[in-house]
């Protein structure tokens, strides 16, 4: 036998009066005064140390040097996580491959790769014409079609391609070879199930899945990538990094043109991550969180005050 | 063996399983199966966990590959052809020609949650009978309809219940026009409350005469829709027959102790 239970939504009125106090967090009071302090100091050092030399930092910021650096670390950027991403999606397909050379292969291109410095990599890269003074392209172990000397192929512009593409590649593919193994093994065998083609299943149903865990760490790596191209100065390339120090090797205002540098690193950073949170908004619209818009945050707003003054 | 041709054959059986066995490394799941389903009818397959029901209903369209034995849907291999005496597995486009004839609902819905219920229902279609795009919506519409959920063309999977979510996912394999449906296990994922609109789809479907073999612990839905229930434990089909005399009198030991737990 079952008992109705009555429902009521009044409280009981002796309870009704009861307030509630909050707890008093003595420790980040003091973390925060410290922090206040130390952001104090901060702030008045960057104003009243004259040699930080804002005047120089201004006179410099847009000096046509600077812009070109600019630019070429820009395009290196793109182009080496362009190469980066394309070579670590098809590594990741060969390392989950069931063919033991194309997994196994992947796997060792990703253990080189990671395993020497990236600096280390560039200075080879760019000293390829000591280890092979001819390059040719033909038929393995037979004609050669187009052969021509290393010096001349690999100019500093493809020494830093070569360097940063091929060890981004290391990097993206265990980054999409972790995207791929997020996606639950019943969307492949519903696909399948479909009749669908293996590659249709891979674009359209595998890689859309795994989006969502790869491009949060892309993101990273894109914005690391921006600072790693600053490594290129020691093979001569001028990015932004190397345009600054040739500006103070000879004027000598070291701090000035590194702020400079500095800026301009922040400035595209941000935007970056400006751009991160849109496109991983883009790629995790099938989840139940709504986007943040301003319609959103207006309408959040209003119920908040509905319910303050309810 | 004496595999009788290597051509299709037009027959009245819709899946056709002689001696089929298959093993996970060196575990045998299923020993020996002989089975054949008329077409038009609907087979239950009940048994305890363990018993090898899904491991076969994934064999059907070749989600698993067997080990040995013959196994035909509407008189093809699935899997493989024939060449001077041995079998050959077909290469993955051939295989997935013919899965696309077969429908499968899961356990586990696996709808594709990064898109819209209108997109799951019209990507196989689009993508492997090369339907137009107009056509495609129009036939999901109308499936959308069948299975009672008009208005929710534009819903991602998330956001739907699970009794909804099985109800899409029946409608996209019935968009691929399938002659044959596979069952695994439909309702296992689902509130209890949730179960009787997903069976009543099914229900709707068998009386439309479509083929179909439905792994399942619902002894209620075997009963009242299933032409034959098959008994499986241990990697063999221990009894089959008709439900009503199945269910009364069951003539194992095995069945009759399964029947005694879940009925």
């Amino acid at each position: 036998m079952t008992t109705p239970i009555p429902t009521t939504d009044q409280p009981k009125p002796d309870l009704a009066t009861l307030q509630v106090a909050p707890t008093r967090h003595y420790g980040r009071w003091f973390g925060t005064a410290v922090l206040l302090v130390l952001v104090a100091m901060l702030v008045h050092t960057l104003f009243t140390n004259p040699r930080f030399q804002w005047t120089v930092v201004a006179e410099y910021f847009t000096t046509p040097t600077i812009i070109e650096g600019l630019f070429n670390t820009l395009w290196l950027t793109a182009a080496a996580m362009a190469i980066g991403i394309v070579l670590g999606t098809v590594l990741a397909i060969m390392r989950l491959s069931p063919n033991p050379v194309l997994s196994g292969s992947a796997a060792t291109f990703v253990w080189f790769f990671r395993g020497t410095p990236l600096l280390v990599q560039l200075i080879f890269w760019f000293n390829l014409s000591a280890l092979y003074p001819k390059l040719s392209l033909g038929i393995p172990f037979g004609p050669e079609f187009i052969s021509g000397s290393a010096n001349e192929f690999i100019t500093v512009y493809v020494a830093a391609l070569l360097g940063l593409g091929l060890n981004e590649g290391a990097y993206m593919a265990e980054i999409v070879r972790a995207g791929i193994n997020s996606v639950h093994s019943g969307q492949r065998e519903a696909a399948e199930a479909l009749g669908m083609s293996s590659r249709r299943i891979l674009t359209r149903i595998i890689l859309p899945q795994a989006m969502r865990v790869i491009i949060p760490p892309t993101g990273n790596q894109l914005i690391g990538m921006l600072k790693t191209t600053s490594l290129v100065s020691v093979i001569a390339l001028p990015d932004l990094l190397y345009s600054a120090q040739m500006i103070y090797s000879s004027n000598f205002q070291t701090i000035p043109l590194l702020i400079v540098a500095s800026i301009w690193y922040l400035i595209v950073t941000t935007i970056l991550s400006i751009g991160q949170y849109f496109v991983e908004r883009r790629f995790s619209k099938s989840d139940n969180k709504p986007a943040f818009t301003l319609a959103r945050l207006k309408k959040t707003v209003t119920n908040g005050q509905r319910e303050a003054t309810a | 063996m004496n595999a009788p041709a290597t051509t299709a054959v037009e027959s009245d059986v819709a899946v056709e399983c002689v001696a089929v066995q298959k093993s996970f490394d060196g575990t045998p799941v299923l020993k020996s199966i002989d089975l054949s389903v008329p077409h038009g009818q609907v087979m239950c397959v009940i048994g305890p966990s363990g018993s090898g029901k899904s491991t076969f209903l994934r064999c059907i369209n070749h989600l698993e590959r067997i080990d040995g034995g013959l196994l035909r849907v509407a008189g093809e291999m699935v899997g493989y052809r024939e060449h001077k005496g041995r079998l050959h597995e077909l290469r993955h486009h051939e295989i997935a020609r013919r899965r696309a004839d077969i429908g499968m609902v899961f356990q586990s819905f696996n709808l594709f949650p990064h898109l819209t219920v209108l997109e799951n229902i019209i990507e196989a279609p689009m993508a492997v009978r090369k339907n137009q795009r107009d056509d495609a919506v129009a036939d999901a519409r109308r499936l959308l309809d069948k299975v009672g959920l008009t208005g929710r063309e534009d819903a991602y999977p998330r956001m739907l219940s699970g009794g909804q979510q099985q109800r899409v996912a029946i409608a996209r394999a019935l968009a691929m026009r399938p002659k044959l449906m596979l069952f695994d296990e439909p309702t296992s994922a689902l509130d209890p409350e949730l179960v009787g609109e997903v069976l009543s789809v099914m229900k709707e479907l068998a009386a439309e005469g479509m083929t179909m073999i439905v792994v399942t612990h619902e002894l209620g839905f075997a009963r009242e829709v299933a032409d034959t229930v098959v008994f499986m434990d241990g990697g063999y089909i221990v009894e089959q027959g008709a439900p009503a005399e199945m269910f009364a009198n069951p003539q194992t030991e095995r069945c009759r102790d399964f029947l005694g737990k879940v009925l």
